[in-house]
């Protein structure tokens, strides 16, 4: 580091006993035409140099509302209405403007979830940076850059020369996002908040992402507030953590304090409702917080979490409800007024295992398949070479079959080829090459338009995106029908109603929902009626995209576990796209994980999960944040960014970023596909024996013991 | 608060009834279709004509309430509406209003607020350089220029939305050819086309709906086009995709209702400019003919012969007639744009 | 770039081609030829020629050739500057034509010049604080503006500044001479009909930058609002409005007829309008094509003003 970043941080005396920020009873409205809406009730926070706290909460609960309060930048309508805010002993609800400005950016500083929205889309990389030391500092242009292209190279860019020079466009995501941090870094800033940082990104460029945060506390001596909804990024970042519930801080304490002996019940349902790598279905199923956030104006009296909660009594709504420590540790608080009536290692009162179910004979077989597009390249040089038309392959020579009543996971980051897969399936895309047979028909090469109504019935898709998923413009109860007489399921008025009845039963919604319009479901409602229109045909195989990912923490467990129980009791084969690991072993029977359109391992679950690895398969479970504190990772951080799908590495897909590369042949053959077991397969130039020589990468602490 | 309620408990459940989207829409055409056939059949009615506009002013005056109860949120949108609805009213209720006949020579050149030199007719807005009277021939003066210029503005919504469904939807050739065709007629300025237009089709209300179609729909089209390309990738239409639906399903269907939103706001600024149009288009000699007074007409004639400041009220009072008009639509499509934003 | 800026003006080339045809089609109708003929020949109306002159003048204009044969000739004309003559003025419709476009283009240059500066920093500082004051008065103006049709801006102009307090001449048709004072009002009645318009999408543009959340950065990095405003939101606000000034060029040559014809200031609106009221068809064809010809490049300018603007086509 330079110099001038050495120097103390502040005019005003700084102490070991004074935090670096103190909030004490805060409380944050928001003034709207509905009138005031308390964000953030009664928040107490403290960070020390040096100490990373995380939030976490789900949307809604007021975690990023804290992050731009602490900022003082809150709109036209946001106010601070009570409590202290200090920074370095000073309160900031005092400073005026001119102060507020010389703070940002210099001793606060800020790191946001969607990068590319955060960078000036017209300025280049360097000019964005130096404004910092130019303005706070007021040093010279020429050492502004020199410390802007020190930062880029600490923050462990490649070449950072020319993303000086670049625009924030001609950078990948990971890369911009370590801009963003660099920008953060570079008046070495007291604190630093963190919003939802790896959010927009790919798990495997996350792990980058989360490393590097991890050095900053411990380099920078910056006081840091990481705000996530993944208590897994918490735990492998973090000291301390504050668990919020709409509006409230309901838990605080250190990390180990709060994972390992959590007393608060929202706490313990936000655990249980997570899906952990280190235990399958069986073991440990997921347990979903019954009901939904209650919106900011329609809070209950009393505990906000009461309605929801299975150790509410009557007390509980009788007033507000003050934060308590928890004796004998003087960290931990918790809000809620029963924790020490409450049994906490008691096991989940409701939790019903699935056995395992057996499999039926066999409904899909993808054999060979594969898609290319064709893009016409429109640069001059591709014409003049004559390369003006470039395929791209989107899926290569994908193989696999699937069960009646069998979970089949399609696992990959972005590019990975599974949503083109999912659209040859559905017949708006036709194959290039190879079958895909439902049944006995091969419908691989057949656009939806040319399939039977039954046909298409039995093929049929969940969709991501729970906000996207329903036509606005229609009822719910038309939505659903629709698909019944398109299908041929029933045609007759009433039948349709009855039928449409039935599903919403079987999504657990009530029947009013029949005439309710999408804008008035939350997102977990949407999806449900989303399953209950992909079931509403009878079908046989369900693709289901990335069906929770969009959901919040507590409401994905419920959704999940609603989609595998229609599966089961209509035994219906499910191919599950996701990029969540951690979720892919709770749930699937078999695995396939892709990487640039190729497959590069498929077996069971518990085959994939195990030694041996694909070396992408690997990094790809390393990089799962984990949340339990019992379980230890092998921390494998891949280099570099995703290749575009239009310009593939030559030899094995995974070259460039493979961590157990083996040399020259990786570069030059396609690797070959090597068996272990039954139906497990690695494409991969590595020597069988040592594939299965590999460690796990999970170790729980029973067989850390046992070793 | 309860007991005023329950003075009169019958009143918000009918205003609310009133307000559903089948009530609205028979009371459009309540209001709608006397109007329009009394502007464009005219004499051709017959012993109906004299009574055909009755039932619109009800109809106008129910959806001015209907229209401030929603739109109440903004008073933008509430002082458009009320322009707006002036001048329609002014339009379906002109037969019945104790007015002088619009085309009857009484008096020339007789200023507002004062008698003619012959008979005791008070003129409040005086007469024109032909002695007719000028209150008269304002209020019945905004009926053909809303008439044409609402009907060439929805042909042109017509035609523009289906060829913009069509382009963004479909894609690939279509898209091609229509994007073309559009670029070709959009690349005409507007008021060249509807001279070349005009001067080929001759001057009338039915050529202007041609002309305006002609200049506006293209620009509808690449509105159109553009929302129907973003739309197009949400996932409720890859799900009507996925279980085999007819393109013309999923456009009519799936696109067309969730278009409608910034469509509407759009239309509301094109009545504006298809309403200057027009009475431009009138002033020039191309539009509207006489005698039946447009607004367009009387400033057609007056700068002939009122070129003088003492006269100037023969121009002033048509111009802010149409100028009221057109920002009443501005009103409205930025008070509609504002509460849609809001939500 | 280079291939994004050629495919426009292939397109635009195309474009011209597509349209020239078509006005050649409209008006190389029997009706139009009928229209022409009497002029030439002298006559009362469509209903007085007779079949038989008529077909003798085709053949003397050497217009009963083929179809592609007439639109070669037209074309090759065209090429070569020949416009056709004006039966109404009895010149060629060139150089006359040069000469009214001399004079819009004056006009039209003070119109820009006011309207530009004008309507960007009303569009600036009302969007850079959304929802204020400041905003609403400036929007209430700019859309009240925008709402009185030009032909109502020139009436009430003229009533006020020429016939009531007799400060500017109320006509502009330049009879003694070249004359600024007979300028203002037809270039105040453009400038204030558009700067509205402008003025609105300015704010549109600036309004929406100013919520996005490079901005937001900006100000939490602790920059000077000012320097926010001139570095970061600025060069991201203007690149929509440039597009849109460059597209009035278009807009223009519509304002212009209406302007022009209530101030009788000889320009080409007028010239367009009296020819196609006159039945010129020469004059109306020449007028279409070169009005045709201008809004294209207007767009040309716009396309690669914006692709050289906006970095993210730029460095693609």
């Amino acid at each position: 580091m330079n110099e001038a970043t050495n120097e103390p941080l502040s005019a005003a005396p700084v102490s070991t006993s004074v935090p670096v920020l103190e909030c004490r009873d805060l409380s944050i409205s928001y003034f709207t035409r509905a009138g005031e809406i308390p964000a953030v009730v009664d928040f107490n926070l403290k960070v020390h140099a040096g100490e990373a706290v995380g939030i976490v909460g789900e949307s809604g609960c007021g975690k990023s509302t804290v992050a731009l309060a602490i900022m003082q930048y809150m709109g036209k309508n946001g106010r601070i209405m009570a409590g202290e805010l200090k920074f370095m002993g000073r309160d900031m609800r005092a400073m005026g403007e001119a102060e507020l400005q010389g703070l940002r950016g210099s001793k606060i500083a800020m790191v946001y979830q969607e990068p590319m929205a955060s960078l000036n889309p017209a300025m280049r990389i360097k000019d964005q940076l130096m404004e910092v030391p130019l303005h706070h500092e007021k040093v010279g242009e020429k050492e502004a850059f020199e410390r802007a292209l020190a930062m880029l190279a600490d923050v462990k860019l490649p070449d950072p020369r020319r993303i000086m020079e670049a625009f924030p466009h001609q950078i990948s995501g990971g890369q911009q996002q370590r801009v963003v941090i660099a920008m953060a870094l570079l008046s070495n800033p007291a604190l630093l908040l963190l919003d939802e940082p790896t959010t927009a990104l790919d798990v495997t460029v996350e792990a980058g992402i989360v490393d590097l945060i991890r050095e900053i506390a411990s380099r920078f001596n910056t006081g840091m507030i990481y705000i996530s909804h993944n208590l897994g990024l918490i735990r492998e970042t973090c000291d301390r953590i504050t668990v919020m519930y709409s509006g409230e801080a309901v838990e605080d304490g250190t990390v180990g304090e709060v994972f390992n002996a959590m007393r608060h019940p929202y706490t313990q349902g936000l655990f249980r409702s997570i899906p952990l790598p280190g235990a399958d279905k069986n073991a440990r199923p997921l347990i979903p917080i019954r009901g939904q956030l209650p919106l900011p104006h329609q809070r209950p009296h009393g505990c906000n979490f009461g309605p929801r909660c299975d150790h509410f009594k009557p007390a509980c709504d009788a007033g507000p409800i003050p934060m308590r420590q928890v004796p004998s540790q003087p960290d931990h608080r918790s809000r809620c007024i029963r924790f020490e009536q409450i049994d906490w290692n008691a096991p989940p009162a409701h939790a019903d295992t699935g056995e395992p179910i057996p499999l039926g004979p066999r409904v899909l077989e993808v054999d060979g398949l594969k898609k290319y597009y064709e893009i016409a390249n429109r640069s001059l040089l591709a014409m003049i070479r004559g390369t003006a038309v470039k395929t791209v392959k989107a899926n290569e020579k994908l193989d696999f079959d699937a069960h009646e009543a069998e979970t089949v996971a399609i696992v990959g980051e972005s590019g990975c080829g599974k949503s083109t897969f999912a659209k040859v399936l559905m017949g708006l895309e036709t194959a290039t090459e190879g079958r895909a047979v439902l049944g006995n028909r091969d419908i691989a090469a057949t656009p939806v338009q040319s399939r039977k109504p039954q046909v298409v019935g039995h093929l049929q898709m969940v969709f991501q995106n729970p906000f996207d998923t329903l036509n606005p413009s229609h009822t719910v109860g038309s939505q659903i029908a629709r698909v019944i007489r398109k299908f041929d399921v029933e045609q007759d008025r009433e039948k349709v109603k009855d039928r449409v009845m039935q599903l919403l039963d079987m999504v657990k919604l009530p029947r009013d929902f029949y005439l309710r319009r999408p804008r008035q479901l939350s997102g977990g409602q949407k999806q449900r009626v989303g399953i209950a229109r992909a079931f509403a045909g009878n079908p046989r195989v369900v693709v289901a995209d990335e069906p929770v990912s969009a959901l919040d923490v507590s409401v994905q467990a419920a959704v999940t576990q609603l989609l595998m129980e229609i599966q089961r009791t209509n035994r219906t084969t499910l191919l599950f796209i996701s990029h969540d690991l951690s979720l892919v072993r709770y749930l699937a029977d078999k695995v396939i994980v892709m990487y640039l359109g190729h497959l590069v391992e498929q077996g069971t679950t518990d085959e994939v999960f195990a030694p041996p690895y694909h070396p992408y398969t690997e990094a790809l479970l390393s990089a799962v944040p984990v949340a339990d504190t019992s379980v230890e990772k092998r921390r494998i951080v891949l280099e570099g960014d995703i290749p575009s799908a239009v310009n593939p590495p030559p030899g094995c897909p995974f070259q460039t970023r493979c961590q157990r590369k083996i040399g020259r042949i990786c570069e030059t053959e396609y690797p070959p596909l090597r068996t272990f077991g039954e139906g497990h397969r690695i494409l991969c130039h590595i020597a069988p024996e040592e594939l299965e020589a590999m460690p796990p990468v999970f170790t729980t602490a029973e067989e850390r013991a046992a070793e | 608060m309860a007991t005023t309620f329950d003075a009169r408990p019958a009143a918000p459940p009918l205003l609310d009834r009133l307000s559903a989207p089948k009530a609205v829409l028979i009371l459009v055409a309540l209001m709608w279709v006397p109007l329009t056939l009394y502007v464009m059949a005219g004499r051709n009615l017959g012993v109906l004509q004299p009574y055909i506009l009755l039932p619109a002013i009800p109809a106008t005056l129910i959806l001015y309430v209907l229209a401030v109860r929603a739109w109440r949120e903004s008073w933008t949108a509430v002082i458009g509406a009320t322009l707006v609805f002036f001048w329609l009213l002014m339009a379906v209720s002109a037969p019945y209003l104790p007015l002088l006949d619009p085309n009857k020579p009484i008096a020339p050149f007789v200023l507002p607020f004062s008698h003619g030199k012959v008979g005791d007719t008070f003129f409040w807005l005086g007469t024109d350089f032909k002695g007719r009277d000028m209150l008269s021939r304002t209020v019945w003066g905004c009926q053909r220029v809303i008439v044409w210029g609402v009907t060439a503005t929805v042909v042109a919504y017509v035609v523009g939305t289906l060829f913009g469904l069509i382009a963004g939807y479909l894609s690939g050739w279509w898209d091609e050819l229509i994007t073309f065709f559009g670029n070709v007629l959009l690349s005409f300025p507007v008021m060249v086309l509807f001279i070349v237009v005009l001067n080929y089709l001759g001057p009338s209300g039915f050529n202007i709906v041609i002309a305006v179609t002609f200049a506006s729909a293209p620009a509808i089209m690449r509105i159109v086009r553009g929302l129907t390309l973003d739309i197009k990738s949400r996932d409720y239409v890859f799900a009507a995709q996925t279980r085999g639906e007819r393109p013309f399903y999923i456009m009519i269907f799936e696109l067309l209702p969730n278009v409608r939103g910034p469509i509407i706001v759009d239309a509301c600024l094109r009545l504006g400019y298809t309403t200057v149009a027009i009475t431009t288009l009138t002033f020039l000699g191309l539009g509207l003919q006489p005698p039946d007074p447009d607004w367009g007409l009387m400033i057609k004639e007056a700068a002939k012969t009122a070129m003088l400041f003492r006269f100037s009220y023969m121009l002033i009072i048509p111009a802010l007639s149409v100028s009221t008009l057109i920002l009443g639509f501005n009103l409205m499509a930025d008070g509609l744009r504002e509460i849609s934003l809001r939500d | 770039m280079a291939i994004l800026i050629l495919r426009r003006l292939v397109q635009m080339a195309l474009i011209i081609v597509v349209a020239s045809f078509l006005l050649f089609l409209i008006f190389d109708t029997d009706a139009f030829k009928k229209k022409t003929a009497i002029a030439e020949l002298g006559g009362f109306g469509v209903s007085s020629l007779s079949e038989a002159d008529y077909q003798k003048w085709l053949d003397e204009k050497g217009l009963n050739v083929p179809f592609y044969q007439r639109y070669g000739k037209w074309l090759g004309d065209v090429a070569t500057g020949d416009l056709g003559r004006s039966y109404e003025k009895s010149t060629a419709v060139g150089p006359l034509l040069l000469d009214r476009l001399k004079n819009t283009g004056i006009l039209a240059f003070w119109v820009f010049a006011l309207m530009i500066p004008l309507s960007l920093v009303t569009g600036v500082l009302a969007g850079m604080r959304e929802g204020s004051a400041q905003d609403r008065t400036l929007s209430f103006i700019a859309v009240f503006t925008t709402s009185i049709p030009e032909i109502a801006t020139a009436i009430l102009l003229t009533v006020i500044f020429a016939l009531g307090l007799g400060w500017l001449p109320a006509k502009s048709a330049m009879i003694g001479g070249f004359n600024w004072r007979q300028l203002v009002l037809p270039v105040l009645t453009l400038v204030i009909y558009d700067f509205g318009y402008v003025a609105r999408m300015t704010r549109a543009s600036m309004a929406e930058v100013m919520t996005s959340q490079y901005i937001r950065t900006a100000v939490l990095k602790g920059l000077p609002f000012r320097h926010v405003i001139v570095k970061h939101a600025l060069r991201n606000a203007l690149i929509a409005p440039f597009t849109i000034i460059v597209l009035q060029l278009n807009w223009l040559l519509s304002g212009v007829v209406v302007v022009e014809v209530f101030f009788e200031y000889d320009g080409f609106g007028k010239l367009l309008l009296e020819a196609a009221l006159f039945g010129d068809i020469y004059v109306v064809q020449a007028c279409t094509l070169v009005a045709v010809v201008i809004a294209v490049l207007s767009q040309i300018i716009s396309d690669v003003g914006y692709t050289i603007l906006n970095p993210r086509i730029r460095f693609a």
